[in-house]
C-alpha cells in the first residue's frame, strides 16, 4: 500500500474522482495553473484542463456561490477557499443558501457541493491564516463538517463529501498537509460522514478530538502507557453534525474523558461534545469531563514564542492525560 | 370605436419589428393584467387577515413579464427576487399555486409552506430557488450558467433584483466573474426607485446602476420598465449575445414601485402622495393597453373578458388554498438532509 502525505491524499481523492465523474470540477484561487498555494490541486489543470480546473477572481463570496448554482444545476463543484480565514465573506452563501436550499425547497432543489479549506495553526501563519473557525458553521442543520486526521481518513472522507448530497465543508489541517504520512490504498473507498473512527484502544482515559490534535494525542498516548495509563483515543472526523453514539461508547468505556480542539475553548466543537456526555453518560464518570483547548485570546500571534505557546502539543496533551488519570 | 380607429393611423406598430405577434403582446398583457390583478387580491387577502405578508410586483409587471417573453420559456433558467410574480407566472408557475405560497399551505410547490411569500422556486419550470439576504442568487445564475457552458446546453439565465441590492458585493462579485468567462447571464435591476425607504439618489454614486456594466466587461443599457416591448427588446439582445457566446449583459429597468414595500410598511413617511400618484399615470397596464387599444388588438370586449377569466381564476386559486392543508407537524423534520 502506498504511503503518502495528507496533502496528496486530498490530490489524490481529487484526481480520482474527476476521473470518475465529468460533473465533478474545483474552482477557486491559484487552483488552475498553480495548481493551489499549498499544491492540493497539483497536476489536475495539465489532466483536466482549465474548464474543469477553474482560476477564479479573488472574490470568496463568488466563488461559493458560483459553486452553489452550479450544484443545485446538477453539477459537483469542490470549490476552494484558500485559507479558512478568508471564508468569512462566504459565510452568507454558505449558511443562507447551501445549508437550508433542500429544506427551503421542500426538496425540490438541492445543493451538493464541497468546500475545502485549510485551517490550524503552528506554520507561522500569525492571526489570520491559523485560525480553526468551524464552530461558526457548526450549529446550522443542512450543513455537514468534516476534519480529518489522516491521509487515509482524507481520502475516503473527500470522496464522500464530493458524492454527498448535500453541502460538505471539508477542513483540512494545514501543518498536517505534509507533517502527516500514512498508508492509503490505491483503489476507490470511502468512508461515512458522520461516523468517528477509534484510533487508539485504551481503558483509563478516553480522549475525543480531531484533526491534528489527533495525533498530539497518539504521541502522548504512546508516552503514556509505558506508565501503565491506557489511553483511548475517538477521532470526530465529522465535527458537524457529531456522531452521539461514537461518543457515548467512547466516554462510557472509560469514565474518564478528555476534550481536545485547537480552537479556543468558550463556543467551540468540544462544548458540544462535553454536552452529549453530560446528558447520556453522568452515571459512567468517575471525573468531571477534561476540556483542553486553544488560549480565549482572538487568534494565534506571529511570533514563535507566542505561537508556541498558543499551540497545542504532545507535551501539553500528556500533562492533562495524566492529570486525569491521577483525579 | 370610431376615435381609436382614427388613432390606429398614427400609432406605430413597434411589436412587429421586434419580432412579436400579435397573439403574443396580447399575451403579454394578459400575463401583466393576471399578475396586478393576484397582486390586488393579495392585499385584500391580508388586510382583512387571511393571509399575514404581501409584497408587491404593483409598478414592474412590465419589466417582469417583457423580460420573461424575451427568454425560451421551455429551456431558459430564471433567478427571481421577491417582486417578481409577472417572472414566475410567465415561466409556468399557476395562480393555485402561488395562491397556496400566500396561504403557507404544504402543496406550495415554491416551498411546501416553509417561506414566505415571494421566496420563488420550481423546478420543473427552472424558477431557482431564493432567499431573503438580497443578491445571493446573483452569484447562483453565474453558477448555473458556467454549468451550461460547461456541459455545452444553450440556455441562458436571467438574474433579477432591484437597484439596492446592486450595492451587495454579491452583485459586483457575480457580474465580475460572468464577465470574466464570458457566460450567459442576463443580469436585470428592476429600478423601482426606493431600497425600502432609501431613495435611489442615497443608493447609487453613479447616475444609473447600468453604468456598472463597464467594470465588468459587459454591455449596460437603461430601459424604461413600464414599456414591456423595450424591456423585451433589451432582453432579447442579451439573451442573443449570450446564446452566442458573447457572454453577460446588464438590463436596467427604471418603473416605479407602486406599493409600500410590504405590507408591513407604511410609505407615507418617507414619500408624498403626490409622487405617487404621478408614478400611477405611467403605470403600464394602462400604456400597454392604450397601446393595444389604438392598434386596435385590445377591444373593451376583450378587456373584459379578460378581467373576467382573470377573476375566476384567481377566486377559484383563492378557495382552493384557504381551503388547503397545511403542513403536517410531522414534517417539520424533513428533507434537512437527503433522505
Amino acid at each position: 500500500m502506498p504511503v503518502m502525505s495528507y496533502i496528496q491524499a486530498v490530490t489524490r481523492a481529487l484526481k480520482e474522482e474527476m476521473e470518475r465523474d465529468e460533473k465533478v470540477f474545483v474552482l477557486g484561487e491559484d487552483v488552475g495553473v498553480r495548481g493551489g498555494v499549498f499544491r492540493a490541486t497539483d497536476g489536475l489543470y495539465d489532466q483536466f484542463g482549465e474548464a474543469r480546473v477553474l482560476d477564479t477572481p479573488l472574490a470568496e463570496s463568488a466563488i461559493a456561490g458560483v459553486g452553489i448554482g452550479a450544484a443545485m444545476y446538477g453539477m459537483r463543484p469542490v470549490a476552494e477557499m484558500q485559507f479558512v480565514d478568508f471564508i468569512l465573506p462566504a459565510v452568507n452563501q454558505i449558511l443562507s443558501e447551501a445549508a437550508k436550499i433542500r429544506y427551503r425547497s421542500n426538496n425540490d432543489w438541492t445543493c451538493p457541493i464541497t468546500i475545502r479549506a485549510p485551517y490550524g495553526g503552528g506554520v507561522h501563519g500569525a492571526l489570520y491564516h491559523s485560525q480553526s473557525l468551524e464552530s461558526i458553521f457548526a450549529n446550522q442543520p443542512g450543513l455537514k463538517i468534516v476534519m480529518p486526521s489522516t491521509p487515509y481518513d482524507v481520502k475516503g472522507l473527500l470522496k464522500s463529501a464530493i458524492r454527498d448530497e448535500d453541502p460538505v465543508l471539508f477542513f483540512e489541517h494545514k501543518r498536517a498537509y505534509r507533517l502527516i504520512k500514512g498508508e492509503v490504498p490505491t483503489d476507490d473507498y470511502t468512508l461515512p460522514i458522520g461516523k468517528a473512527d477509534v484510533k487508539r484502544e485504551g481503558t483509563d482515559i478516553t480522549v475525543i478530538t480531531y484533526g491534528l490534535c489527533v495525533h498530539f494525542a497518539l504521541q502522548a498516548a504512546e508516552k503514556l502507557e509505558a506508565e501503565g495509563i491506557s489511553t483511548h483515543v475517538l477521532d470526530l472526523r465529522t465535527v458537524y453534525p457529531l456522531d452521539q453514539q461514537g461518543i457515548i461508547e467512547a466516554a462510557s468505556k472509560t469514565g474518564k474523558v478528555l476534550l481536545i480542539t485547537e480552537d479556543n475553548k468558550e463556543g467551540s466543537i468540544i462544548g458540544q461534545v462535553s454536552a452529549i456526555i453530560a446528558e447520556n453518560c453522568l452515571f459512567d464518570l468517575d471525573a468531571p469531563i477534561k476540556r483542553l483547548a486553544g488560549p480565549e485570546v482572538p487568534s494565534m500571534p506571529y511570533a514563535p514564542t507566542l505561537e508556541k505557546e498558543f499551540m497545542l502539543n504532545p507535551d501539553k496533551v500528556e500533562r492533562a492525560i495524566r492529570e486525569l488519570a491521577e483525579f | 370605436m370610431a376615435n381609436s380607429v382614427r388613432r390606429a393611423s398614427v400609432t406605430k406598430n413597434r411589436h412587429k419589428e421586434l419580432g412579436l405577434s400579435d397573439d403574443q403582446v396580447m399575451d403579454i398583457y394578459r400575463t401583466m393584467l393576471l399578475a396586478r390583478k393576484f397582486d390586488e387580491r393579495l392585499w385584500l387577502l391580508n388586510r382583512s387577515g387571511k393571509i399575514p405578508f404581501v409584497i408587491s410586483c404593483q409598478g414592474q409587471e412590465a419589466a417582469q413579464v417583457g423580460a420573461a417573453f424575451a427568454l425560451n420559456r421551455e429551456k431558459d433558467y430564471v433567478l427571481p427576487y421577491y417582486r417578481d410574480l409577472g417572472v414566475v407566472l410567465a415561466f409556468g408557475m399557476t395562480p393555485q399555486e402561488l395562491m397556496l405560497s400566500n396561504f403557507a399551505k404544504a402543496e406550495d410547490p415554491n416551498s411546501g409552506g416553509r417561506q414566505m411569500p415571494g421566496h420563488f422556486g420550481q423546478k420543473k419550470n427552472r424558477i431557482v430557488t431564493g432567499s431573503s439576504p438580497v443578491t445571493t442568487q446573483v452569484p447562483h445564475a453565474v453558477g448555473i450558467a458556467l454549468a451550461g457552458k460547461m456541459e455545452k446546453k444553450d440556455f441562458v439565465s436571467l438574474v433579477t433584483f432591484g437597484e439596492g441590492s446592486s450595492n451587495q458585493g454579491d452583485f459586483h462579485e457575480g457580474a465580475n466573474f460572468a464577465g470574466v468567462q464570458k457566460l450567459p447571464v442576463i443580469f436585470m435591476v428592476e429600478n423601482n426607485q426606493y431600497a425600502i425607504s432609501v431613495p435611489v439618489s442615497k443608493q447609487l454614486a453613479c447616475e444609473k446602476v447600468s453604468d456598472r456594466a463597464q467594470g465588468y466587461g459587459m454591455p449596460g443599457v437603461t430601459v424604461d420598465g413600464n414599456d414591456p416591448l423595450a424591456v423585451y427588446q433589451a432582453v432579447k439582445q442579451a439573451a442573443d449575445r449570450a446564446r452566442n457566446g458573447d457572454g453577460p449583459s446588464l438590463v436596467e429597468t427604471v418603473s416605479y414601485r407602486l406599493t409600500p414595500h410590504s405590507s408591513d410598511d407604511d410609505d407615507r413617511s418617507y414619500r408624498t402622495k403626490e409622487e405617487v400618484e404621478t408614478a400611477k399615470e405611467k403605470d403600464s397596464l394602462k400604456s400597454f393597453s392604450t397601446y393595444l387599444r389604438e392598434l386596435n388588438l385590445l377591444t373593451e370586449e376583450i378587456e373584459g373578458k379578460y378581467k373576467e377569466e382573470i377573476m375566476k381564476v384567481i377566486n377559484d386559486a383563492t378557495d382552493y388554498a384557504e381551503k388547503a392543508a397545511y403542513a403536517d407537524p410531522k414534517t417539520l423534520f424533513d428533507h434537512v438532509y437527503a433522505e
